[in-house]
Parts: C-alpha cells; sequence; structure tokens
C-alpha cells in the first residue's frame, strides 16, 4: 500500500512542478492543483497508513494502535478548503490578467 | 476592567478585525465613510491592546515580565487546544503591527480606500491574519493566520487594479500559494516525526526524537525553513518582492513591509525553540546557513538599492536587505545581538513603511498603473479619484515639499542606520554584541559587521541620490497636493521612529531582554505547557 501512495504522490508532484515551470497561466494553475493533491495526500500519510481504522476513540477501548490518527485527517480538511478557495482567487487573477494584458503568459507578454 | 476580562484581551486583535469585516461586507461600497469610521476604531482598539499587552510584558503583569501569557481557546488545555501566546517577543510584533497598520489605514483614508472594493474588509482581515500569525503558538494554525494573512494581500496587491498590478499579482499569489504548499509538507514532515503540533511541546519532545526519524525531522524542519525563506524574501528566494511591493498602492506596501518580518519572526521563533543548545543532535540546526543567507540577501538588497531607479523598488530592496540583516543575526542566536536585531527590525519596518508612503507622494501626477484601465466586474470603480480630486485640493499643507522632504530625510537616515536615529542604535548593539559575545572575533563576526556597514552605506548613496531628485530637482509648478492624513500617516511613523531614538535606552532594554528570553525556549515550554510534561 505505501509504495503505491508513495508513487502515486511522487507523480502528482512531479507533474505539477513541471506545469508550474511552463509559461502558460493555465498550466501554472493546474500545475499548483496537482501539487496541492500530492500534498493533501503526504499530509494524510504522515498520519501513518491504516485501513479500516476508525480516527474516533471508543470509550471503553484504550489501544491507540486500534485507530487512526484523526490529527492529520482535520489537517488535510483545512488544507483543502484553503488550497481550493486560493486557487479559485488564482483564477480570478488569471482570467484578469488575460483581460487585460491580452495574452496568457507569465509574464503578461509574448516572449520576443 | 476585572482580571478575568483581562485575561481575554489576547484574542482581540483576531476577534475584533474578523468580526469587522465580515460586518463590512453587508455595506454597501457607497458608505464609505461608515466604513472608514469602523476600520479607524478597530486600528485604534488593536494599538490600544497591543500598547497594553506590550507594557505587561514588559514590567511583568500578574507573573512578572518573564513569562508569557497563554489564553487557550475554547478553554482545551495545552498541547491538545490550541493556544495564543503573548510573550515579550509577540507582543513587540503585535505593536509593530498596530503601529504600522494604523499608519497605513490612515493614509489610506486620504484617497486610496475609494480606489477599489471592499478595501476595509480586507485591510482587516490582513490585520487578522498577521496578529493571529505572531500570536499563535500552535504551528498548523499558524497556517491558517498565515493563509489569511496572504488571501487579504492578494486582494490588496491587486487593491487599484490597473495592469502592472494584476501582472505583479500573477507572479505574488504563484509563488505564495507554492510557498504555501512547502510550508505543508513541513509541517506534515515534523508531525509525522515528533507527533506534536504546539509549539511549545514541539520544543519539549525534540530531543527525544529517535536517531532514525532525525534526518526527515530536519528535512521537514527546512523545507519549512523554505516556507518562511520566501515570505522574509531571503536571497535567493526573495526576488519577487521588490516587483510586487512597488506595484502594490502605497499603503498596501507600507504593510506589506510587515508581512517579510512575520516570516523574519517565525524563523527566529522556530529557530529559537527548536534548535536550542539541549536540543540533543539537532541544536543550532542550520545555524549557518541562515546566517549565509541572510548576509547574501543583504548584499543583493544593497546592490538593488543602488541599481533601481524609483524610490518604491529602492524601499523594496531595502526592506529585503532589512530583513536579510534580522536572518543573519538569527543565525548567530546570541541573545545582546538579538537584541540589537530586534531594535533595528522596529525601526526599520517603521521607516520602510513611512518611505514607501512618502514614494507614492512624489510620484503623484504620472499614475502610471492608472493608465487606460478598464473595469472588469460591475462593482470595479474605473476611475476612483475624479470625484474627490477637485474638492480637496484646497486643503493641500502649507510648505508640504519641505516638512514632506524632512519626513524623507529623517526616514532615509533610519533605514541606512546612520547617527543618531533609531536604525544606528540598532545596528550599534549588533556590532557591540557581536563584538563582546562568547565566540567574538570570528572572522564570521567581521563578515557581518562589514557586509551590515556596507548596505548602510550603499542605502545612504541611493536615498540620497532620489531625495536629491525628487526634492530638489522638483519642477516648481509642480506643486505636491499632500492631503491631511497623509500628513498624519507619515508623521505618526516618522513621531513612533523618534520615540524610539530618544527613548532608545528603555527600548533597547526591552529588546535585549527579548534577546534573552528567547535563549531560554524551556521558560516558553513551561509557561504554555504549565507543568504537563
Amino acid at each position: 500500500m505505501e509504495i503505491v501512495l508513495a508513487i502515486g504522490i511522487g507523480i502528482l508532484t512531479a507533474s505539477g512542478v513541471w506545469l508550474l515551470l511552463r509559461p502558460r497561466t493555465f498550466q501554472v494553475i493546474i500545475g499548483l492543483s496537482l501539487l496541492g493533491y500530492a500534498v493533501n495526500l503526504f499530509i494524510f500519510a504522515m498520519g501513518r497508513l491504516k485501513a479500516g481504522a476508525p480516527p474516533l476513540v471508543n470509550p471503553g477501548e484504550v489501544d491507540t494502535s486500534a485507530y487512526a490518527d484523526p490529527v492529520p485527517q482535520a489537517l488535510v480538511l483545512t488544507a483543502i478548503v484553503i488550497s481550493f478557495a486560493l486557487t479559485a482567487l488564482y483564477l480570478v487573477v488569471l482570467l484578469t490578467a488575460r483581460g487585460i494584458t491580452g495574452t496568457d503568459h507569465v509574464d503578461g507578454q509574448e516572449p520576443e | 476592567m476585572t482580571p478575568s476580562l483581562l485575561e481575554h484581551l489576547i484574542i482581540l486583535p483576531i476577534l475584533l478585525p474578523l468580526v469587522a469585516a465580515a460586518f463590512m461586507l453587508l455595506l454597501k461600497e457607497q458608505r464609505y465613510k461608515t466604513k472608514a469610521a469602523l476600520s479607524l476604531a478597530v486600528c485604534a482598539a488593536l494599538l490600544g491592546t497591543a500598547l497594553l499587552l506590550l507594557q505587561e510584558a514588559s514590567v511583568g503583569g500578574s507573573g512578572g515580565g518573564d513569562t508569557a501569557r497563554v489564553y487557550s481557546l475554547g478553554n482545551w488545555a495545552a498541547p491538545f487546544g490550541i493556544v495564543l501566546v503573548a510573550d515579550r517577543l509577540s507582543t513587540l510584533m503585535l505593536a509593530l503591527i498596530a503601529v504600522v497598520g494604523a499608519a497605513g489605514l490612515i493614509f489610506a483614508l486620504a484617497r486610496w480606500d475609494r480606489a477599489g472594493p471592499r478595501f476595509h474588509a480586507l485591510y482587516l482581515l490582513l490585520m487578522m491574519g498577521v496578529s493571529g500569525a505572531v500570536l499563535t503558538g500552535d504551528l498548523f494554525n499558524l497556517f491558517v493566520f498565515f493563509e489569511v494573512m496572504l488571501a487579504a494581500s492578494y486582494g490588496l496587491l491587486l487593491h487599484g487594479s490597473g495592469e502592472a498590478r494584476v501582472k505583479a499579482g500573477l507572479g505574488y499569489v504563484a509563488i505564495n500559494l507554492t510557498a504555501s504548499l512547502f510550508f505543508l509538507i513541513g509541517v506534515a514532515l515534523i508531525y509525522g516525526t515528533v507527533g506534536a503540533l504546539n509549539m511549545a511541546d514541539l520544543s519539549a519532545r525534540i530531543p527525544y526524537i529517535p536517531d532514525a526519524d532525525r534526518p526527515l525531522f530536519e528535512a521537514g524542519c527546512a523545507i519549512l525553513g523554505v516556507a518562511f525563506l520566501i515570505k522574509a524574501a531571503a536571497w535567493p528566494l526573495g526576488l519577487w518582492l521588490p516587483g510586487a511591493y512597488s506595484a502594490a498602492s502605497a499603503p498596501v506596501a507600507a504593510v506589506f513591509t510587515l508581512l517579510s518580518k512575520v516570516g523574519v519572526y517565525v524563523l527566529l521563533r522556530l529557530s529559537m525553540l527548536m534548535f536550542y543548545p539541549e536540543s540533543g543532535a539537532s541544536a543550532g540546526f542550520a545555524q549557518t546557513l541562515l546566517t549565509v543567507m541572510g548576509l547574501a540577501t543583504v548584499l543583493f538588497g544593497a546592490a538593488g538599492v543602488i541599481a533601481a531607479q524609483r524610490l518604491e523598488r529602492v524601499v523594496g530592496y531595502a526592506v529585503m536587505a532589512s530583513s536579510g540583516t534580522v536572518l543573519a543575526l538569527v543565525g548567530m542566536g546570541q541573545a545582546d545581538v538579538l537584541g540589537g536585531a530586534l531594535f533595528y527590525m522596529v525601526a526599520s519596518t517603521l521607516a520602510t513603511g513611512a518611505l514607501f508612503l512618502i514614494a507614492e507622494i512624489l510620484t503623484r501626477g504620472d499614475d502610471r498603473a492608472f493608465a487606460g484601465q478598464e473595469a472588469f466586474f460591475d462593482d470595479e470603480y474605473t476611475d476612483p479619484f475624479e470625484a474627490d480630486e477637485v474638492e480637496e485640493v484646497g486643503r493641500v499643507m502649507p510648505r508640504s515639499l519641505a516638512l514632506l522632504g524632512a519626513f524623507f530625510a529623517f526616514a532615509a537616515l533610519v533605514v541606512a542606520s546612520m547617527p543618531p536615529l533609531a536604525g544606528f542604535i540598532g545596528k550599534l548593539a549588533i556590532f557591540i554584541g557581536l563584538l563582546n559575545g562568547e565566540g567574538a572575533r570570528q572572522p564570521l563576526n567581521w563578515w557581518i559587521i562589514g557586509i551590515l556597514s556596507f548596505s548602510s552605506f550603499a542605502t545612504l548613496i541611493a536615498l540620497v541620490r532620489i531625495g536629491i531628485d525628487g526634492f530638489w530637482k522638483r519642477d516648481e509648478s509642480n506643486a505636491l497636493a499632500v492631503r491631511s492624513p497623509e500628513f498624519v500617516a507619515i508623521g505618526g511613523l516618522i513621531g513612533c521612529c523618534l520615540w524610539l531614538t530618544v527613548a532608545g535606552g528603555a527600548a533597547l532594554d526591552y529588546t535585549s531582554h527579548t534577546g534573552d528570553w528567547l535563549t531560554r525556549p524551556t521558560d516558553y515550554v513551561a509557561a504554555v505547557l504549565k507543568g504537563r510534561l
């Protein structure tokens, strides 16, 4: 399970970084989204992978190994919301830039 | 006020701007006078709160000057709940934020707050994010406040619209979103290896990290550091700063100087809390690297200051040099040096903020950013200044050029750290600390002294040149139209610098005591965890 997740995060990150360094704003925003997904999965993985374990503690059962760590799940939820909102905001900036400069190049002008 | 109410004082800098900003969204844009009054009231309350907390931190409230005031949100005890911590450093930052924030707002009231929609709400949210970032005692909560601060700053950078700002915003938003991802990776790695997010808890647990996990933990800290180095504009991660800050409208640029200092603050806070001498194998992690990066930033900033042609860009590079100075000294981790560095940081932030405001007045008349703009949204103003430009000309202050020139000279001397003003006191304290400390007279210390002196010299040359162009070579017919709120804002910042100079002894005493407090992280940990270890 770990290796699948690791490869998945790796591919997402690599694609994200590549797109982030591309000259078109649309590629940049897709790159940022992919990187965001990779980071969210990564945070999730930092709570250790565990199948079929609930994150909520049962009052009678105190053995912590029976539970999934709830903290990274809470963190990832916050991170998803924030990165979603900010990506949406970036989209607005991107469209405004496209409208004002007439090009979708990140520098606001076509290279010579 | 009763003591129980005073305990809640620390949450005011977060709650007040949040509630006021949310309320403002309900008001129409046309009611800008109500909004302005509300923002002013909130900023005044912030200033009052910050000064009250600062006074308590300096003389010591219930537990003496060396304890931190800890506030558990929802009364969940640390390390399980989120805490706000107001210690000497946090309150110092809070006071700085409140002063610069109030000055920026007053300046904006002259005309900038009408240059686009929802200025006041965004401004207050920025104040909330910055205040929260310096107050929080929890790493993930820090992320949330950082994002609030950044989200508001994206909106504010674009405030006033225009092609230059949108282009600058495009790069600024992209680089900060990437920095936030670094932040998350770092936090996740630290949580995965240490199992704690509360800064005090983290600090207490670091000596006990298993050796197998330590490289992963240090990698996490390094990645986390990258996020703040980007924010603090350390070379080579801060090349975005001069472009973004000089494109922003003046009051926004003035408060953006705070954002860089928040990056520096977090690096200072975390490196002192996590890599103290007793923290086992990680002690002193990346300290030398931080010093070298800081010095490289200072050199880059100094070169940029000389090369830049417009005052906004000069000040942008000066902000970099000032951040770099403090970063280099954070790396030294020496109490008396840190005291001087904090003093210098406060003085230079106030002065660079004032210079950003002066720069806008000087370049008025050739408002490049406004040329040929179009409305993109229904509620956007296309020509914000036309309506009030005529009626307010009558209120031009007499001899405004002379007074503004005096302000400029004063701020320039502080930024360049020339005697006898506040910047010089800070740098002198740094040099004395470097020459007297334990590891004194090492080559590195001499390098720091040399580079910092060089940057002062470079800043002086650049600002004198700009001053001659801006004030002496001015066309007589082209009188400066400075409105009274703008004078009040700049005068307030300059007045604070003056106060720092006159009351330099007391202020330096406070900052050196703060430096000393920072080198004793166990006291911080004990205050937050209250013997729960």
